[in-house]
């Protein structure tokens, strides 16, 4: 299935940045950016782009766990009108890596230094989702990325949702499935699995 | 950058396709050649030529194998999910992908300079990554050249509309050969070779027609009529028959009737018969001696002639030769006697006629007619050779002694051609010693045969240009190779030639072995192709040429 380009905006702000991967807090609680998208922040003059993954709703208290309220409630939503506070208890962070950023030209590797911390992230527009992934260099760098969640998985969301952005979507995943195999032709069994997750 | 070393435009500008790109390679075993995911391996085919893009030079190249590669080794036990055409479509050129081995022939230059000296040889290998593309008509012309007063367009390679051209006067210096099982067109291609020959002028025929189809009309495999040299050329060929009633129930009329006088087979022509006519060897030395009692012209007469038991005793003993051999050989000039050609006083000497007709440029074609026999084929061929031979050679170094022009050179055609080259023959008979000798006295061979292998080595190898359409046999293909630079590539090559119209050409007229398509003859779209005249056109030019004998 093809992902479907969400409306472009301003998903949260940056908390913790390294070259590789940054970590943002959504302003919306359970309204991260989808994973696989393409959202990008600012560090100074460079613009850098990330591919979501991992993202995660949490105490804002990291030794405080959230306790269950809703055994007198109808609904789950119920829980939220009772209690008012725990929207600003809780907390969604995401992660992205890194794929690439923006100088005068458009590049896909690593940026010459990390985001700022505080800095806005946006959900990429899709005539920009489009035009990053022309190219497709930045599988490369998720393929070699050390994230925990499963890489494969990664570039499975993230073709698919740039899929949208284009005109034929199944010619960008063949293209796209081209440029893994090129990549992972020693290693059949995870090609082959990759590429099923692409459809 | 002067005129001279100015690049000729790149590929891309002269059409074409990019192939693929080189790999791997060495100078002995050929290069390797990965396909562009954009090229199906589907359509690549065995013997057609390419052109490799070094950076330096362009290489011309034939493709002598295809091979299916994958970039994993484990592709065979853990296959990717194949009934899935998304998956098949993007592993396609990349995990897995088409190879081409590539055996290089010849370099041509990149510059216009090197252009002009036309092809060299290969002396290094391309680069790696260089572009292979299909090679574009001016790649073929280069190297083969166009037709011209010397070429003869014998036909095109694989998938390509490019002509291919024998030079024919390089091909008639030497003798030469057409192989090929029975069935795949050995005699249309010997017919195109034929008209070549006597359109380029590059020399003149002799042809022994076995089977009556170069002369007058023909019939193809699908059984329409192709026309014969007489119908092409009728001022420029001559036929001649030995069975007369066969030639004219087909309708045609014969120059003229080849009888054999008993006093015109020598001892020599005895010699290559042993076998045919199961003569023992104290037989044919017998021959010799009954050459001396009666004459070199009169033995056979005096042989058959009837005589009392008593006279045969006396002559035998005198002879000093044992009765069981002179049963032996009565019993096969019995066998030669029963041939309707030999008559016992010839009027005319076929052989001065042939020359004649030689000496004025005719070509003669000898029809067989229903004398098919093995034993009238190897007699007359071999007869008729031997002293059309003898002539040539007298002539020649007469010319030589006298700083004359040497004799118009001939090429003799000659079919079955094993029965006469053979391992035991071939020493002894004209045609190996012709074979052997090459051009020295202006006489050359085309042989045609189904059996190379049963050609004499030696003749094989001293063969200057090859044609062979396809041979499935071993040993046939490996004799028709002997001697070829990057024969196992051309193994494989030969013995995948279609079965029918496509023949593989290598040697002394062509500078790289190629595999052609053999141009069509027999439709009147082909004889106007040939420059000649066709229907009404030829009825015209036929009556003109009688006019002119009547005339002038």
């Amino acid at each position: 299935m093809t992902g479907a380009i969400v409306e472009p905006s301003r998903v949260g702000e940056v908390v913790e940045a390294s070259t590789a991967s940054f970590v943002a807090q959504c302003y919306e609680l359970h309204q991260p950016p989808p994973l696989g998208s393409l959202v990008r922040t600012r560090a100074g003059s460079i613009m850098i782009y990330g591919i979501v993954f991992n993202a995660r709703t949490g105490s804002i208290e990291p030794g405080r766990r959230p306790i269950a309220r809703g055994q007198e409630e109808e609904e789950e939503a119920d829980i939220f009108k009772s209690n008012p506070q725990l929207t600003k208890l809780l907390r969604t962070d995401f992660e992205a890596v890194v794929v690439g950023y923006r100088d005068e030209l458009l590049h896909q590797y690593l940026p010459p230094a990390p985001g700022h911390i505080h800095s806005f992230v946006h959900l990429c527009e899709k005539k920009e989702v489009e035009e990053f992934s022309g190219r497709l260099d930045f599988l490369d760098i998720i393929l070699g990325s050390k994230i925990l969640l499963g890489v494969d998985e990664l570039v499975g969301a993230s073709l698919r949702y740039a899929s949208g952005a284009h005109a034929d979507p199944r010619a960008f995943l063949v293209e796209a499935g081209r440029a893994l195999a090129s990549s992972l032709g020693g290693d059949l069994h995870r090609l082959n699995s990759l590429l099923k997750r692409l459809k | 950058m002067t005129a001279e070393n100015q690049l000729v435009p790149e590929k891309a500008e002269l059409g074409g396709k990019r192939l693929g790109m080189v790999v791997e390679g060495s100078l002995s075993m050929g290069l390797k050649v990965r396909l562009d995911r954009s090229t199906f391996v589907e359509d690549m085919s065995v013997g057609r030529y390419v052109t490799i893009r070094g950076q330096k030079d362009y290489f011309l190249g034939m493709v002598t194998g295809i091979e299916l590669g994958a970039a994993d080794d484990r592709l065979a036990s853990s296959p990717l999910d194949a009934a899935d055409p998304f998956i098949v479509e993007a592993v396609a050129g990349s995990a897995t992908y088409g190879l081409l081995h590539v055996t290089p022939q010849v370099k041509l230059g990149r510059r216009a300079i090197d252009l002009a000296e036309g092809a060299k040889p290969v002396k290094t290998v391309p680069a790696h990554f260089s572009a292979v593309w299909e090679s574009s008509q001016r790649d073929i012309e280069l190297v083969f050249g166009k037709e011209d007063e010397r070429r003869f367009y014998l036909g095109t390679p694989l998938d390509m509309e490019t002509q291919v051209c024998l030079d024919l006067v390089e091909l008639t210096k030497r003798s030469n050969g057409v192989f090929g099982k029975s069935g795949t067109g050995k005699t249309f291609l010997t017919r195109l070779l034929l008209i070549g020959i006597l359109q380029k002028g590059a020399a003149v025929n002799l042809v022994f027609d076995m089977h009556s189809e170069y002369g007058w009309e023909g019939r193809s495999e699908t059984n329409y009529k192709v026309k014969g040299l007489k119908q092409l050329f009728p001022s420029k060929t001559a036929i001649l028959t030995l069975d007369e009633e066969s030639t004219r129930r087909r309708k045609v009329s014969p120059d003229g009737v080849v009888k054999i006088g008993y006093g015109e087979i020598e001892p020599e022509d005895i010699e290559l018969l042993r076998q045919t006519l199961n003569l023992t060897e104290p037989s044919v030395q017998a021959v010799y001696q009954f050459s001396r009692e009666f004459g070199r012209d009169g033995w056979l007469s005096g042989l058959l002639a009837r005589r009392s038991e008593e006279e045969t005793t006396g002559l035998l003993a005198r002879l000093n030769v044992h009765e069981s051999t002179y049963r032996n050989l009565l019993r096969g000039m019995e066998r030669l006697r029963r041939l309707p050609f030999l008559v016992d006083e010839a009027s005319h000497l076929p052989v001065q006629r042939i020359m004649e007709y030689l000496d004025r440029g005719v070509n003669v074609v000898l029809e067989f007619g229903r004398v098919t026999s093995p034993e009238s084929y190897i007699l007359v061929a071999n007869m008729l050779t031997r002293r059309i031979h003898e002539q040539y050679v007298e002539r020649t170094e007469k010319a030589l002694g006298e700083g004359r022009q040497p004799p118009r050179p001939l090429v003799i055609t000659l079919e079955e051609a094993h029965r006469f080259l053979s391992h035991e023959v071939a020493e002894q008979t004209i045609f190996g010693r012709i074979a052997r000798e090459m051009r020295k006295y202006n006489v050359t061979l085309l042989v045609i045969d189904q059996r190379p292998s049963g050609i004499d080595e030696e003749v094989m190898s001293q063969l200057g240009t090859k044609i062979t359409c396809l041979l499935d046999n071993e040993r046939d293909i490996d004799c028709v190779l002997t001697g070829v630079a990057g024969k196992s590539e051309l193994k494989g090559v030969l013995a995948r030639l279609e079965s029918k119209q496509q023949a593989l050409i290598f040697g002394h007229a062509v500078p790289v072995p190629v595999v052609i398509r053999t141009r069509e003859y027999g439709s009147a779209d082909s004889y106007r192709g040939l420059g000649l005249a066709h229907g009404a056109d030829a009825k015209r030019r036929l009556g003109e040429e009688a006019r002119e004998v009547w005339e002038g």
